[in-house]
């Protein structure tokens, strides 16, 4: 009965905090989750590299706000900028020359490519744990009745909720996200009728990256704590969060983010006792859905051609 | 005569699209039996329900075996097929292609191996005397089709031709009652459709086998077919005698297309 | 009448190196020796991994779960029962397992059942995905098994380890366990068995068309590979003395799947001689973690982690320019060494054959 006294003594205030954080880290996992999926949709890869890359704008942001003085708003566009740069850079020399190759071989150059980043910002920035750049903007509390929260929870769903709503209009709006949604469609087609698959995937990378910066922001000043390692754990989690959601679906990929923040703040708030086994819900989500729905809730249901 | 496989309204469709419409086909031991029909007609999905690849969205799939037997095979899994005595070549040629000539065949006997795997590891006497057998069998077929020479040779590295021959051969070593090809002269020059016309015959003779065959060439079709089933658009359009067939309107139609003019 | 030759030229090498061992053991420093022994190790995980990675074609990335499994049994039962109440002295140890106490050889083959345990749990639905999705899940699987090892702490003492192991310098024991491996491994691999893992590999639409089971031979190359890496991972408890569980995080797979890239995926030569390589790489380039004088002025470039980033560098660039590695799926016969032998020049204008 003890197992369950947490979930039977919450109070609403108490429920109230943990679903505001609930929602602030579904929505951070929803935007990483977006690069993966993407991605996935037309290369039809995991990008191993993508947590990492989360941690070199978190890295990225200490550089510019704690070492170089420049004010946050600047340097937050900077990272961004600098994020989707490196994506591209890591499509190019590590994904492209593979792309012919047989499949495992771009699988591997992907764990080499974030083994790489990983070591190298252990090697640039060393192993001891960095503290994120602290804005008062957005780590000051606010109260609103008997709850106290973080300034940056109320900003991350609304910062979440305008990046999709332009994502949403450059896939489905645009010319480049026209031509991206034919490339995942059909590679080979999309290539004959002219479209620039290199131009492409370097677009989805780019987009991605700098959507997983904006995450890696929000991310920082909620959890500063940064070392090389940071990105391990959510990267794997929001792969997961993509799959349960559909992979190669953007709706899937946030679906599968807010269930997974959701849900792993949850147990754990339910469920103190399991706190250590936190970061093994994803995985058992992911071993059910595996089992009984493999192409994920908003997937489509594909046979393989003979 | 008796029947060796039937199909009972075996039906595939894939999303809103109906690749094969309530099939009936029986095929008889023995017997070399045609499925013909234009590109697309849904002969090869036909194939891989029979083996297992698919599992029909209706119908039934039903094998008798050697015994007389009858077994209802709808949704087994092709590997179970494979040890009822259903085997198959496929449209593309699927070799292993890193692998030798030899070990291609070998890896056919494997389904029949008994010994588990710490006796094969141990190569344990009772497992070194299977697969002496299993070698000699193999031995036998490569020196029949006279591949015996290239056996240390990578699969890749054989000519076309005899990458053809190589699959009939491997799917021959599984040793079974009914042999299904997938478009065995595709790409073919006339002689080596010549020569593989008198090769399934023979095989048909000396491994007691029924052979149920997809083909374009229809040299090949008429020469050696004891009956035909034409397929178009997943539906059977016509079946019977390679002459019945031959001067069936529908099938030529369906071949050619419908003269605007006449 | 070949493979007569082989077996007795086989064995006669198994013994002079046996030999060898023995030397090493006895006159080479404490250093030197661990670090064969380190090599030693990391062929048998490394050859583990083969086993599902090169042969059977299935993109595994579980070893650290399974060495950790392994590493952990023999830290639970060799630990002298005296000595366990120091060791557990936070949470004192379960009382089911407190007195059991066991030699290494019953620790090490108990670990590797375990693994192989655990690899026929995960099997079950894991087996049945696609390349990446199979990756990410054994990646998955096998930090929620460090993940539980953390948290067990009645049994595995938790997030402080578990310390006071026995230890186990002796070359030629590890050397035995070594040669064991390797030769049960290219039994398998050259049994019926084996090819089947090899026709998965190649194409798992024909493998099944011609008979073989799927999910029984994935499941079976699984199992030995976390089987072994089980006693890997026991051996590698033994040499550092303790087992902590960061110790295995899932980056320490990575080191094996730079060694069966580098040494050929697919081939059990290969996989010694990446091992070989990347023990004495991670040994001496240590140097490179130091500031170094070139040429009487401090580079600035060396300091600690350019090691480990030379060794990401040099997977990438293996996977990028020299995919099949040293030996691809090819090994070193007696055949090939003799037609050297006979003729140097002319051996390497030889088409080669299939491997």
């Amino acid at each position: 009965m003890e197992f369950f006294q947490g979930f039977l003594n919450m109070s609403g205030a108490s429920f109230a905090q943990h679903m505001v954080n609930g929602v602030s880290l579904g929505s951070l996992y929803a935007l990483i989750a977006i690069g993966y999926t993407m991605v996935y949709g037309i290369l039809l890869m995991i990008n191993f590299a993508h947590g990492d890359i989360v941690m070199m704008a978190c890295y990225f942001a200490y550089f510019g706000i704690t070492i170089f003085h420049v004010p946050w708003y600047f340097t937050f566009i900077g990272v961004i900028v600098a994020t989707a740069l490196l994506g591209a850079i890591i499509e190019r020399m590590a994904y492209r020359p593979l792309r012919d190759a047989p499949k495992n071989s771009v699988l591997i150059s992907a764990i080499g490519a974030s083994f790489l980043l990983e070591n190298l910002a252990n090697y640039l920035f060393s192993g001891r744990p960095m503290s994120f750049p602290d804005i008062p903007l957005f780590s000051q509390n606010i109260a609103i009745g008997s709850i106290k929260i973080q300034a940056i929870s109320m900003v991350i769903p609304v910062v979440t909720i305008i990046s999709l709503l332009v994502l949403l209009h450059i896939v489905n709006h645009t010319k480049t996200g026209m031509a991206m949604r034919a490339v995942s469609k059909d590679y080979e087609i999309a290539r004959v009728m002219g479209i620039n698959i290199d131009n492409v995937i370097s677009m989805t990378f780019i987009i991605g990256s700098a959507l997983a910066a904006i995450g890696a922001i929000m991310w920082g000043i909620r959890y500063p704590g940064i070392t090389p390692y940071l990105g391990v754990m959510p990267g794997l989690k929001c792969f997961i969060a993509a799959v349960i959601g559909g992979i190669g679906n953007i709706k899937g990929a946030v679906l599968g983010g807010f269930i997974l923040g959701l849900g792993e703040i949850l147990i754990v708030a339910f469920f103190p006792d399991l706190s250590g086994y936190r970061d093994a819900f994803a995985f058992i989500v992911l071993i059910i859905i595996l089992f009984y729905r493999p192409t994920g809730i908003l997937g489509e249901r594909t046979t393989e051609k003979v | 005569m008796k029947n060796i496989l039937k199909t009972k309204a075996m039906t595939m469709q894939f999303g809103g699209v109906t690749a094969v419409n309530a099939l009936e086909i029986e095929i008889n031991e023995h017997e070399i039996v045609a499925l013909i029909g234009p590109n697309g007609a849904g002969k090869t999905t036909a194939f891989n329900m029979i083996t297992g690849v698919y599992t029909p969205t209706n119908g039934a799939v039903i094998y008798t075996d050697a015994e007389g037997q009858e077994c209802n095979i709808t949704g087994m899994k092709p590997s179970e097929i494979a040890k009822i005595g259903i085997a198959r070549t496929f449209q593309n040629i699927r070799l292993f292609k890193d692998l030798s000539v030899y070990e291609n065949v070998i890896i056919a006997k494997h389904l029949h191996l008994k010994s588990d795997f710490m006796s094969a590891t141990l190569h344990m006497p009772w497992y070194n005397k299977e697969q002496a057998k299993a070698e000699e069998e193999v031995e036998e077929l490569l020196k029949k089709v006279d591949l015996w020479d290239m056996r240390e040779e990578k699969a890749s590295s054989l000519p076309y031709g005899k990458q053809r021959r190589l699959e009939i051969v491997r799917a021959l070593a599984t040793e079974p009652r009914l042999l299904l090809l997938d478009e065995p002269a595709a790409g073919m020059n006339p002689k080596e459709t010549d020569e593989l016309t008198v090769f399934i015959k023979q095989i048909r003779q000396e491994y007691n086998l029924t052979v149920f065959m997809i083909e374009h060439h229809m040299e090949l079709v008429m020469e050696i077919s004891d009956r035909i089933y034409v397929l178009d658009f997943g539906e059977t359009i016509a079946k019977g005698s390679t002459e019945e067939i031959q001067n069936n309107k529908r099938v030529i139609e369906a071949y050619l297309g419908v003269d605007e003019d006449a | 009448m070949k493979n007569k030759r082989d077996l007795i030229l086989s064995a006669i090498l198994l013994i002079v190196l046996f030999g060898a061992s023995w030397f090493a053991n006895s006159e080479l420093d404490s250093y030197i020796r661990r670090i064969v022994n380190l090599c030693l190790i990391y062929a048998i995980i490394g050859l583990s991994m083969n086993v599902t990675n090169g042969f059977a074609g299935q993109f595994s990335l579980g070893q650290a779960g399974f060495m950790a499994i392994g590493a952990y049994t023999v830290g639970i039962f060799t630990v002298p029962v005296e000595l366990r109440a120091n060791v557990f002295y936070a949470v004192p140890m379960n009382p089911f397992i407190a007195d059991i106490q066991m030699p290494v050889w019953l620790a090490l083959i108990v670990g590797g059942l375990l693994a192989a345990l655990v690899a026929f749990l995960i099997g079950t639905p894991v087996l049945r995905l696609r390349g990446d999705y199979l990756a990410i899940a054994t990646l998955g699987f096998s930090e929620i098994i460090r993940i539980c090892i953390t948290n067990a702490s009645s049994f595995t003492n938790g997030a402080l380890g578990i310390k006071d192991i026995p230890p186990l310098n002796d070359v030629r024991y590890i050397f035995v366990v070594t040669a064991i491996t390797f030769v049960f491994i290219a039994a398998l691999i050259n049994s019926s068995y084996g090819r089947a893992f090899k026709a998965i590999r190649e194409d798992e639409i024909a493998a099944e068309a011609m008979g073989i089971n799927l999910y029984k031979h994935k499941c079976l190359a699984f199992m030995i590979s976390a089987f072994f890496a089980g006693i890997g991972g026991g051996l590698y408890g033994t040499l550092l003395g303790t087992v902590d569980p960061k110790n295995f995080l899932f980056t320490l797979t990575y080191n094996f799947l730079l060694i069966i890239v580098l040494g050929g995926m697919g081939s059990i030569t290969g996989s010694m001689l990446g091992a070989i390589i990347v023990t004495a790489g991670l040994e001496y380039l240590r140097i490179f973690d130091e500031p170094l004088k070139l040429f009487g002025t401090m580079i600035p470039l060396f300091r600690p982690g350019f090691r480990m980033v030379m060794f990401s560098a040099l997977l990438m660039a293996c996977v990028l320019f020299w995919r099949h590695g040293i030996m691809g799926t090819r090994e070193i016969t007696w055949s090939k060494l003799i037609a050297f032998c006979k003729n140097p020049i002319g051996f390497f204008k030889r088409k080669g054959a299939a491997q």
